[in-house]
């Protein structure tokens, strides 16, 4: 009996890159996963909980946590919304003692996707090919909330006819923020400048990262400066054979 | 929430790339020096080091009125004074008073971030008393009368050139651009200053308990200089400076240098205790130590915040912070600026004095990773933000984004409604392609958050959504 695994795909992915919810299906079924998607699911609540909004953040949370109580596995296309499950869910539900047991419970579940591949999976090769230069964005809270930095690298290393180059700086913040990137527009759009340039300063066809919500930072940028380079979610790099 | 944030004076800052260049650059390479010290082949106890560097400061903070009362009778006992000054005005107070009694027309100050935090230097001078900064970049500062740029390097944003024209508007000095000759003709005026002064005024990177000893760090020698040269010495530090003891300092000194510029140790550190002792060839005749609270027991009185008073003040948080790196120093509201500052300020200052700071920031969390004493500052950030909702709730104010979360969190909770509306969305952006781009939204639509984005970056169209997409697949294997 194969092991079943719940998509959690963010409210991003749902709203504005479908693609990348697919891609991470695709990988997890050729490997062997019975892939789910838990229709009542929204977002963890990030969004509320980084602006201050504790108590909305706290009702999109429960939400969440009854949406995904049973499921076996969870896995993310994102660094961000895999810590807010897995570490801030604890901060949030502080004084919430049923909460935050089943957030306790919920949390070892809840893997990010290329964590999942690599330590859950045990797989590094996943047979994909994609003939392209591309560079990685070190997105900020999957590099030091959870620690990913070598992973996607030795998923990407395995892709047969990728080159990756690395770009100068690529752990510096891309600017989106959340609603930072909204509040702070002209400082969020000088940090993606200066990640652009990077990009460029590389010759990559492709960024890559683990973090949808950077991605559309970083290409609704490349877009405005007329840069041909495209983003992809390392799902989707990994889906392409 | 935004009341007060300077977006003008913000978008000059980031329009500016002399300046951007000059921010960018500097601490650029304070970064590359410090990764070069703490390197694990090079340091490889650096973790250990912070997590026991952390451990003090906790720990003192814990018992900190045992261990002033301990700092207080050492000094006493090695022939210093200890001055309690609750504020500002009280430091001043007490330094104006003293010039006074001991006939003081000069006094020469070193670096210090707490005297610039109580505006001293200004408080004299408005007494008609010359004060002079001996540091170079802080003497330059005070030449432009700004306030300094950086903690650590307070004239990081000036080149060489805007020196020169400072020098030779200031000093009437010929103008030099080559940095070492600006060296040389800052020394020429600080050696005299030095011979004259009657008070010499610094700051204080560690008070040690168990020896009433006040530790100096620093690169030019002229903090050795201002507390030997003049008689009388006054070293003014907040309370939270202390640390238990004298063998402590290991742990803070290997971190603090290597933190700040990346030296191993800096160029000097005096440990000083008390005034000059009989058979001593060197030393102040007077020696006093003021202690500072200016809003530090308010801080400590909350368990999980005060954490903030752990800062050493190496300024590291601020070189790894992109955000500092592009609107500089001179745009936060407060001598604190950086990472720092966007969690110190609003305990010191209010929590809705500036309501914007804590929100200033992506949540990238590189302060954090290299805080030689482990401050949760996006942790901290996130916290206050809360605080700051919660208040402006209390108030009134900021309703209509209360609003927005509040139905948002309605719809979040129900997945039916959520996928109307995306669908609504899908249909009103347009064709149902998905992953097209959108440059501009017409009219109405065209305000807020998403006008905010749409400034400066195209917004992805949403078309289908994955769930509708899946439904799709999932039908199709059916089939
Ligand atoms: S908060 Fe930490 S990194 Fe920032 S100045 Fe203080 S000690 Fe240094």
């Amino acid at each position: 009996m194969p092991a079943r695994v719940a998509l959690f795909v963010t409210c991003i992915v749902d709203q504005f890159f479908p693609r990348v919810g697919l891609a991470m299906a695709e990988v997890l079924e050729r490997l062997g996963y019975r892939v789910d998607f838990p229709e009542a699911q929204t977002c963890c609540g990030q969004p509320a909980f980084n602006t201050g909004y504790r108590e909305e953040a706290r009702h999109v949370a429960r939400h969440f946590l009854s949406v995904f109580r049973d499921a076996e596995y969870v896995v993310v296309p994102s660094g961000s919304c895999t810590s807010m499950i897995t570490r801030h869910y604890e901060e949030l539900f502080r004084k919430d003692p049923e909460a935050l047991e089943q957030a306790r419970r919920l949390a070892p579940r809840v893997w990010e996707f290329s964590q999942f591949l690599l330590e859950v999976a045990g797989v590094e090769d996943v047979g994909a090919r994609l003939p392209a230069v591309v560079t990685y964005h070190d997105s900020c809270h999957a590099l030091r909330e959870l620690g990913i930095r070598e992973g996607p690298r030795r998923l990407l290393a395995k892709v047969r006819g990728l080159e990756l180059r690395e770009m100068p700086a690529s752990q510096e913040c891309c600017g989106f923020g959340g609603t930072f990137s909204v509040k702070f527009p002209e400082i969020s759009a000088s940090m993606v400048r200066t990640k652009v340039e990077a990009i460029h300063q590389t010759g990559a066809q492709y960024v890559v990262s683990v973090d949808a919500s950077c991605l559309m930072q970083i290409q609704g940028a490349l877009n405005r400066a007329g840069s041909p380079v495209r983003t992809l979610h390392l799902a989707e790099v990994l889906a392409s054979r | 929430m935004m009341t007060g944030y300077p977006r003008e004076q913000i978008r000059r800052t980031l329009a500016d790339p002399r300046l951007q260049e000059a921010i960018y650059s500097a601490t650029g390479r304070l970064m590359e020096h410090r990764r070069q010290v703490v390197a694990p082949e090079v340091l490889p106890d650096y973790q250990e080091l912070r997590e026991q560097a952390r451990r003090i400061k906790e720990h003192t903070l814990e018992n900190l009125d045992a261990y002033l009362e301990q700092f207080e009778a050492q000094v006493r006992a090695r022939g210093g004074e200890v001055i309690w000054a609750k504020d500002g005005p009280e430091v001043a107070d007490f330094v104006l008073d003293l010039a006074r009694r001991s006939n003081a027309r000069l006094l020469v100050k070193s670096k210090s971030m707490t005297t610039e935090e109580i505006g001293l230097r200004e408080r004299l001078e408005a007494q008609h008393f010359e004060v002079v900064e001996t540091d170079l970049g802080e003497y330059i500062i005070q030449l432009a009368q700004e306030r300094p740029y950086h903690i650590v390097a307070p004239a990081l944003h000036k080149t060489r050139e805007e020196v020169g024209e400072i020098f030779s508007q200031r000093l009437g000095v010929p103008r030099e651009n080559v940095p070492e000759r600006q060296t040389r003709i800052a020394r020429t005026v600080l050696r005299q200053k030095f011979l004259t002064a009657d008070i010499g005024i610094t700051g204080a990177n560690f008070l040690v308990a168990d020896s009433g000893a006040v530790v100096l760090v620093e690169n030019e020698g002229n903090a050795r200089l201002t507390t030997s040269a003049p008689r009388i010495h006054v070293a003014v530090a907040g309370i939270e400076k202390l640390i238990p003891r004298a063998q402590d300092l290991a742990v803070f000194l290997k971190l603090l240098g290597r933190s700040a510029t990346g030296q191993p140790l800096t160029v000097y550190t005096s440990i000083l205790s008390g005034p000059r002792r009989q058979g001593e060839w060197d030393g102040p005749e007077q020696f006093y130590v003021v202690l500072l609270d200016g809003g530090r027991s308010r801080v400590l009185a909350d368990r999980d915040k005060r954490q903030t008073l752990y800062c050493i003040r190496c300024g590291a948080c601020l070189n790894h912070c992109p955000v500092y790196r592009r609107i500089g120093g001179h745009n936060y509201p407060w001598i604190y600026s950086g990472p720092i500052g966007k969690i110190a300020s609003p305990q010191f200052q209010g929590l809705t004095e500036d309501p914007w700071l804590p929100f200033a920031s992506s949540l990238c969390g590189a302060c954090a990773e290299v805080c030689p004493v482990k401050i949760e500052i996006p942790r901290l950030l996130l916290e206050l933000r809360a605080e700051i909702v919660k208040t402006q709730a209390r108030e009134g104010q900021n309703r209509w984004e209360r609003l927005g979360f509040r139905l948002w969190s309605w719809v979040m909770t129900r997945p039916r409604l959520y996928e109307a509306l995306s669908l609504a969305a899908g249909l009103l952006a347009g064709e149902g392609s998905d992953q097209g781009w959108l440059r501009q939204l017409p009219g109405l639509l065209n305000a807020g958050p998403l006008r905010a984005w749409l400034d400066y970056r195209d917004l992805p169209a949403p078309g289908r959504s994955f769930r509708a997409l899946w439904r799709q697949r999932t039908a199709r294997v059916r089939e």
